[in-house]
């Protein structure tokens, strides 16, 4: 069963249709054929209107669909001979937050990735992809592996934010979340960022502070969800829609405010339409922002990095 | 929430004064304990209750010339930014609320810059400005704690930021968010420079203010009973569904997890800033 999101109804009841003529078929007549043509061209007509004209809040709704692409899935389509490496040497094991090393493309590299689970179980596991302190230190010790063997960092960022909880909050969720943004600006290897869902806040910076910051056309970024602010702001939850369009937080808005360097288009429909096309092509982004660094000596990586992050909030909108 | 409360009160909000307009209240009432104090006497316990020990926020200004040697201090404009830069709008223009804060103090934003001599030796310190938008880090107050150690490394000077913020500006959206690295790339001027980078956390710190620069000092003073930590109380219980820890997210708490270095009385913090920039400074002499 596809999930479909409320602004997707039109396009689930033609896609229905399709099924069961699709199905009528057997007892087949010519102009059946004719007919689910047709519908399919009407279906790439309706697609094409209501993904070119995407609400925020939309956006926000694509950006969390559980069809969606997630972290492993990246890493399963982009990254050969992954190894994953596990732990924060100090307290606990996080699964909201996976790394490991691995071949992309030919070049060694280190993977660091949200993962929120794609059923119950795994989200359960991967705690939605919020991740504790121990995320974040696993974070950073996988930084400082890479930056030790001269591998450049690839990240994935897709979170609602850092998990809010007491434990997460006695084990430092502050401190940690400083010091692995700290940890992306220090270290002397390129570091790849790509928003692929949700970026949520400090939980999301803390992965993304890189030479290059790549987003999906679909995915949202951004210092609070459209929820809290609703209800800080507005003190109305209900107002999130509003607040998803005060925030600015569509990829289109971010590379005007020079805050992300590429938006990588989604197949038509969504990267849950599409998952496999959708890692493809931020494969390919990810390989073309990637072959201009692994030219650059350290320091001039951490200039780089320095300077970029400098340069924003130079502009609006 | 009903109609009125929607769209009369933030009206009826405009047309009365800001608490600020209002000449100085001759009595202040302990947030805490509720005893009434006497304003002048307050002050002069650095506005700290007598009679139960609460730390009560102070402006910049008071909180800059108790730190600095004999109370003075030069204060630096701030580097200009831009304005609004989403054009945002909730139940008001985020241009209008930020025209009111500065009308109703005298700060352009929610940061204060000044250097000086603490013991003698050079000093910046950026402290905080709780009262203009809840001390709320935009790109202005980014760009000053920029300015801040910018001029700790030419001046050779200790950086202390004092904050007491609620964290990131949410009406300047991911632009917000990116002072989380930047103000990160501040500190890392000042430790490049083997200059001392000393935070005092002070009441509150939280949100994105905590999950950066202030999280990040060399030397980590608290002040009792000030309130520090990532995550709001209010969405953590929501979370957990359960009522959350006698003292949670107190400078004690937190002192107790391993998170900070000291929690030390207002009546001391200048003593120990001293002591400790004495120390640190005449290492950095001796290597040298």
């Amino acid at each position: 069963m596809r999930h479909y999101l409320d602004f997707e109804k039109p396009i689930a009841e033609l896609e229905d249709k399709i099924e069961e003529l699709r199905h009528l078929s057997n007892s087949a007549e010519l102009n059946i054929a004719d007919e689910v043509s047709r519908l399919e061209t009407k279906l790439d007509r309706q697609l094409r209107q209501v993904y070119a004209r995407l609400t925020p809040w939309q956006k926000v709704q694509i950006a969390r669909h559980p069809d969606r692409p997630h972290g492993v899935d990246f890493i399963k389509g982009l990254i050969a001979e992954f190894t994953p490496l596990a732990g924060d040497r100090a307290f606990a094991e996080d699964r909201a937050i996976i790394g490991g090393i691995g071949r992309f493309r030919g070049q060694s590299v280190m993977v660091i990735a949200h993962e929120k689970g794609a059923d119950t179980d795994a989200r359960m596991k991967h705690n939605f992809g919020m991740a504790r302190p121990e995320g974040y230190r696993k974070a950073r010790r996988l930084m400082e592996l890479a930056d030790h063997f001269h591998l450049p960092v690839l990240s994935f960022v897709d979170t609602a934010g850092a998990y809010p909880g007491v434990d997460a909050e006695a084990r430092g969720q502050a401190e940690a979340i400083a010091r692995a943004i700290d940890t992306c600006l220090k270290i002397e290897v390129p570091l790849v960022a790509t928003i692929i869902g949700e970026g949520g806040s400090g939980g999301a910076i803390a992965l993304a502070a890189g030479n290059r910051v790549l987003m999906l056309e679909h995915a949202v970024y951004s210092v609070i969800s459209p929820e809290g602010c609703a209800s800080i702001l507005w003190r109305m939850p209900e107002k999130a829609q509003e607040a998803a369009d005060a925030l600015k937080l569509t990829a289109q808005d971010l590379a005007k405010l020079g805050v992300v360097d590429d938006v990588v288009a989604e197949p038509l429909g969504g990267g849950h339409r599409a998952p496999a096309k959708t890692v493809a092509a931020v494969g390919d982004a990810v390989e073309e922002a990637l072959r201009p660094l692994l030219g650059l000596d350290g320091p001039a990586l951490r200039a780089q990095r320095r300077e970029k992050f400098l340069a924003v909030g130079g502009r609006g909108l | 929430m009903s109609w009125i409360s929607n769209f009369v009160l933030p009206k009826i909000r405009a047309v009365v004064p800001a608490r600020r307009d209002v000449p100085d209240n001759l009595w202040t009432k302990c947030p805490q304990c509720g005893q009434l104090l006497f304003s002048r006497d307050l002050e002069a316990n650095l506005f700290v209750c007598p009679s139960c020990n609460r730390h009560l926020r102070m402006t910049p200004e008071k909180r800059l010339a108790m730190l600095f040697d004999g109370g003075h201090f030069q204060p630096i404009e701030l580097p200009k930014t831009i304005i609004d830069p989403l054009r945002f709008r909730d139940r008001k223009r985020y241009a209008d609320r930020l025209k009111e804060a500065q009308d109703s103090g005298d700060n352009r934003d929610a940061l204060l810059v000044a250097h000086g001599t603490i013991g003698g030796t050079p000093a910046v310190v950026a402290a905080f400005d709780f009262g203009f938008m809840g001390g709320s880090m935009g790109v202005a107050v980014g760009e000053g704690l920029l300015a801040a150690a910018r001029l700790a490394v030419l001046q050779e000077a200790a950086l202390i930021v004092v904050p007491a913020s609620g964290g990131a500006r949410m009406q300047e959206g991911v632009l917000s968010l990116m002072q989380l690295p930047r103000t990160t790339i501040a500190v890392e001027m000042v430790k490049a420079a083997r200059l001392p980078y000393i935070v005092v956390l002070t009441d509150p710190t939280t949100g994105g203010v905590s999950a950066s620069f202030a999280m990040l000092g060399d030397i980590t003073i608290a002040e009792p009973g000030a309130v520090i930590g990532f995550a709001g109380a209010r969405v953590i219980e929501e979370t957990i569904r359960e009522k959350l820890p006698e003292g949670f997210q107190r400078a004690e708490y937190l002192f107790e997890h391993g998170m900070v270095d000291l929690v030390v009385h207002r009546r001391e913090l200048r003593d120990t800033l001293l002591r400790i920039i004495g120390l640190l400074r005449r290492r950095a002499a001796n290597a040298a």
